[in-house]
């Protein structure tokens, strides 16, 4: 098939299309090269089973390392258990959550904890909590009428 | 000299776009409303729950408006560029599809008041919705089917009437964006059909929710392309004759849209970046392909821009930018979908940022993709709907455009743009503070970080009354359009420059692009699909918690 | 027959090569495209400093 294209639309496209390529390949070696993926985890659980099976049946914090965590947890309408983890300063935690009901969201402002928890799922996300404060976590998943309150906070000492 | 438009085929044309208003108006005060209480500004009474004007907000909106308006837009261009009037087969399905349409709008509507459908226009599972919500989008959908297979009847037959002649811009255009609809609308049609439907009905127990948002997301995607298309249309066809130009290039534009309908299908997980069960390697793969449907808006820019430089010229514009000042900026046909097409560069800037992987988690689910959408569709094609409309109305009905009309139109269009600023503004910016989309008023027990976001909340609220008194002059202007005094108004479409090179025919054999299309939808969702089908765990439960 | 005489006023023809060449350059539009270019360049960029600093 031939076009014609002038010559000044070949060099914008041409700009254009580098620019895109960029961004490609800087996410791209972000992925695939500095474990800088987004969440993708995929484990099967049983939605209603949740409670029996291992690890959601102890749901809470865990010590796995040097000042480093792993914290599993359950998102349900309209909260998160374990509700008031407390870790200090500096600590890694590796989230682990899923849902016994509907999709929820689990969201730490200002951060890049941002992941989708859906029900037959586990999504994992990694953070380190490197100033103290008390930091929301939100549920930004539309999931019924108390969305609005489901939240829980971790405060980092 | 042109006919009058045949009575038969503008009652069809103007029954379509009507209700599209009305919907918009629906939609609209619960958009007003959700402003108000978000910003802390009232609170509903008891009887209606923010989440039902949300779901009602989002449907009357993304999904009826939208469709309505698009649907008789075609109509109207196969009118004018295939044949001049519609063959009765056409016109038989245009009303038949109109019929289904209008009665799943009303049941959908139905439900949502009534509370058995409050799960917002995506309708995820597991949540689940009265079956009759779920029956009524069918409705919608097939009745849209109907409209679709009308306007390729008459495609068909005109080109059967003229062989080896290149079909008209306008009329390759409607057919390519009804074509996107027909092959995106299999995933949500999937989805319903032999998802949702049986187990909210209870003859299945449990639904694959990976699978279910994934079908949702093969046609959300290219929904957006949808609304963007007809948009296209009217900037490349009609904006060159309004100021007095010529098509830059008709065999661009068919490339451009070919591109479109390659591209804008086998993208979906651009949605659900965030979701497990989807591997990172097929999350970036549809990134790539995601990227490449953003080429297209860059050649329409650069087309744009000439035909605009080309005329500005031509009036006697000099320097590098004189020929701006020589646009009809006065004429809100123009002024308008210009506006549109202002608002389209801070929202694909927004869309590229949001398509971005990994970035994807700066703003998933937060205001940010609100204010983004409100950029996309609320504003470049709700504006350029709008300008339309000004010369639709009256070119159907055999009225006048009147100065007055004219300068309404241009009021309207400030007046949305003002309010849009405010309002989408705020929303990108409290957005990458983390304000959650999709939320009702809360401070989250006054954490301080909720707290600060409460003055963009008020700026939403405010940009968002502006909007809905310009909602409100809309549909005062609707309404005295069909007022005006009897007359001629034009109906416009460019000319192509004299310039520009001819057309490969290789743009409308369309078995090649489908064929490729499908190709592409294979390549980029059979992997990632046949995990979620062999994913091991019993799917999911209905659950109502509203 | 004689061969035409074509005669030449240079001026009009210098000044209508600069009309035509006015009347069909694309710079502006150039110059505009490279300018919503830049815009997209910097918003992505902005957004993916906001993406690495939170990281």
């Amino acid at each position: 098939m031939n076009v014609h294209i002038h010559k000044l639309e070949k060099i914008w496209l041409t700009f254009g299309i580098a620019m895109l390529i960029v961004f490609l390949v800087v996410l791209g070696v972000a992925t695939f090269s500095m474990g800088m993926a987004p969440p993708s985890h995929s484990h099967a659980i049983d939605p209603e089973q949740i409670e029996n099976t291992p690890p959601f049946d102890e749901p809470g914090l865990k010590q796995v390392g040097e000042n480093e965590y792993e914290a599993v947890m359950i998102a349900y309408t309209f909260g998160y258990k374990p509700n008031d983890l407390t870790v200090p300063v500096g600590a890694t935690v590796h989230f682990k959550v899923t849902s016994p009901d509907v999709v929820h969201g689990f969201a730490i402002p200002n951060t890049n904890v941002n992941m989708m928890i859906v029900p037959g799922e586990v999504n994992h996300i990694t953070y380190t909590f490197d100033e103290a404060g008390e930091y929301l976590v939100l549920c930004n998943e539309y999931c019924g009428g108390g969305h609005e309150f489901m939240r829980t906070v971790i405060t980092v000492q | 000299m042109e006919h009058p438009v045949d009575r038969r085929d503008s009652r069809l044309v103007l029954s379509h776009i009507i209700f599209a208003y009305i919907a918009m108006l629906l939609g609209g005060i619960a958009g007003l409303l959700q402003g108000l209480v978000r910003g802390g500004m009232i609170e509903l009474p008891a009887g209606i729950g923010y989440y039902q004007l949300l779901t009602a907000h989002g449907v009357l909106m993304a999904l009826v408006f939208t469709t309505f308006f698009i649907i008789g837009f075609l109509y109207s261009t196969a009118v004018k560029t295939l044949g001049g009037k519609l063959l009765p087969v056409a016109r038989n399905l245009g009303w038949l599809g109109f019929i289904h349409m209008a009665f799943g709008t009303l049941l959908a509507t139905v439900m949502i008041l009534l509370n058995k459908a409050t799960v917002l226009y995506t309708f995820y599972a597991p949540m689940q919705a009265s079956p009759f919500f779920y029956v009524a989008l069918v409705f919608i959908v097939v009745g849209s089917w109907m409209s679709g297979f009308g306007l390729f009847y008459q495609y068909k037959v005109w080109r059967r009437e003229h062989k080896g002649k290149l079909s008209p811009l306008l009329a390759f255009m409607a057919i390519v964006t009804m074509l996107l609809w027909q092959i995106a609308t299999i995933g949500v049609a999937l989805e319903v059909l032999l998802q949702l439907i049986p187990w909210s009905f209870g003859w299945v127990e449990t639904v694959n929710v990976m699978l279910s948002r994934t079908l949702f997301w093969y046609f959300g995607h290219p929904l957006v392309y949808f609304w963007l298309l007809p948009a296209y249309m009217c900037w490349y066809v009609m904006i060159p004759k309004i100021i007095g130009g010529k098509i830059f290039s008709d065999a661009l534009a068919r490339l451009s849209f070919i591109l479109f309908l390659l591209f804008s299908i086998p993208v979906g997980f651009h949605h659900q970046l965030m979701e497990p069960g989807i591997s990172p390697f097929w999350k970036y793969l549809q990134v790539v392909l995601t990227f490449m449907v953003v080429i297209p808006s860059l050649m329409t820019a650069f087309s744009l821009f000439a035909t605009f430089e080309i005329s500005g010229r031509e009036k006697g514009g000099r320097g590098l930018f004189g020929w701006w000042k020589l646009l009809p900026w006065k004429d809100v046909r123009f002024f308008a979908p210009f506006v549109g097409m202002l608002v389209f560069i801070p929202a694909g800037a927004g869309g590229l940022i949001n398509a971005s992987n990994q970035m994807n988690a700066v703003v998933h689910n937060t205001l940010w993709v609100t204010g983004h959408f409100h950029l996309t569709v609320a504003t470049s094609v709700a504006l350029t709907f709008f300008g339309i409309t000004y010369w639709l109305v009256p070119a159907m009905s055999g009225r006048t455009l009147t100065a007055r009309m004219n300068k309404l139109g241009i009021i309207q269009t400030i007046l949305w743009a003002i309010g849009m600023f405010f309002m989408s503004g705020s929303m990108h910016t409290v957005g990458l503070f983390g304000s959650p989309r999709r939320t009702a008023y809360t401070t989250y027990g006054d954490h301080p970080d909720a707290v600060l976001w409460m003055p963009y909340h008020v700026a939403m609220a405010i940009g968002g009354t502006i909007l809905f008194i310009a909602v409100l002059l809309m549909i005062y202007n609707l309404f005295a359009l069909m007022r005006t005094p009897q007359g001629y108004t034009e109906y416009p479409i460019a000319e192509v420059t004299e310039h520009a090179e001819s057309t490969p025919p290789l743009l409308e054999r369309w078995g090649v692009w489908i064929s490729l299309v499908v190709v592409l939808i294979l390549l980029a969702y059979t992997v990632p699909v046949m995990e979620m089908l062999q994913h091991d765990v019993p799917g999911s439960k209905g659950f109502v918690t509203w | 027959m004689a061969e035409p005489v074509i005669k030449r006023d240079n001026s009009e023809a210098a000044k209508s090569t600069e009309q035509t060449t006015e009347k069909s350059t694309l710079k502006g539009t150039f110059v505009s495209v490279m300018i919503l270019g830049g815009f997209l360049l910097l918003s992505w960029l902005l957004v993916f400093m906001l993406f690495l600093s939170r990281q």
